[in-house]
């Protein structure tokens, strides 16, 4: 059995939608971080499945720099959450509507 | 048996990325995550990308969740709390959101690539192939990629560390 391949990209424009929408109706900043990533993975499975269609390696590369940047991108999130926790007490994206304190 | 497979690992993905919209709890949003990112590792065996569906364990539902994990239970993160959400998304975002998805599906179903199939065992992208492309023809975003991680390495450390003065 085969299977095309735009069952593939259906799969990952569902996961990007769900990513989006997690974004837009989520308040738990952590949780908007999450959907962030849903996204992220959305995005990598298109690049595999037009890798195969197209019979090249550079979509795994194009996937590799991805996971990379989320990579940093968690970090650097994270810590950046970590830190308003301290100065705010609260995760609820309706409470952060200043910079600076 | 490959169209099986496809079918239990995609509805996992896709089960697992619903669950995370309605769980009220980071934790339980978290599980499903990880859920949604072992499915998508099996999914990338079949479409033959050893390597990725390699690194995607390894770093995505290892590495990154693991870091999300921690810093929920280091905030002692509970359930999310009630608040009214803004306007425009509700107004605009979802209706716009669900066209965008049926008009991106009707492209995809219509002038999408149809020829192409995978065959099983047409595995291609193996980590010594991966491996002598991102060292000849992607060497310098490499290198480039290196230094973007030692600065979010450095900034990761400066965000949370305590500060002494106060």
């Amino acid at each position: 059995m085969t299977i095309p391949i735009s069952w593939y990209l259906l799969l990952s424009a569902f996961l990007f939608a769900c990513g989006v929408m997690g974004f837009l109706i989520k308040r738990n900043i952590i949780t908007i971080f999450m959907s962030i990533e849903l996204m992220l993975n959305g995005v990598n499975l298109s690049f595999i499945a037009f890798a195969t269609r197209f019979g090249t390696l550079d979509g795994h590369i194009f996937v590799f720099f991805v996971m990379v940047v989320a990579a940093a991108e968690a970090a650097v999130g994270l810590a950046i959450i970590i830190s308003v926790y301290r100065t705010r007490e609260t995760l609820n994206v309706d409470r952060v509507n200043l910079l600076k304190l | 048996m490959h169209i099986f497979l496809f079918l239990l690992f995609g509805l996992l993905c896709a089960g697992g990325a619903i669950n995370l919209l309605i769980q009220r709890k980071p934790i339980n949003s978290a599980l499903s995550l990880i859920v949604v990112m072992g499915s998508l590792a099996l999914i990338y065996l079949l479409l033959g990308a050893e390597f990725v569906a390699v690194v995607q364990v390894i770093i995505y539902a290892g590495a990154i969740m693991v870091l999300f994990i921690f810093v929920i239970m280091l905030l002692n993160a509970g359930e999310e709390e009630h608040t009214k959400g803004s306007k425009v998304a509700k107004i605009i975002g979802i209706p716009g959101l669900i066209t965008g998805f049926i008009i991106g599906v009707s492209v995809l179903l219509q002038h999408g690539p149809q020829e192409k199939r995978i065959h099983i065992g047409e595995l291609y992208g193996s980590a010594s192939d991966v491996g002598m492309m991102l060292f000849t023809k992607y060497l310098l975003a490499f290198e480039l990629t290196s230094v973007l991680v030692l600065i979010a390495i450095m900034g990761a450390v400066v965000l949370a560390r305590r500060s002494h003065s106060s």
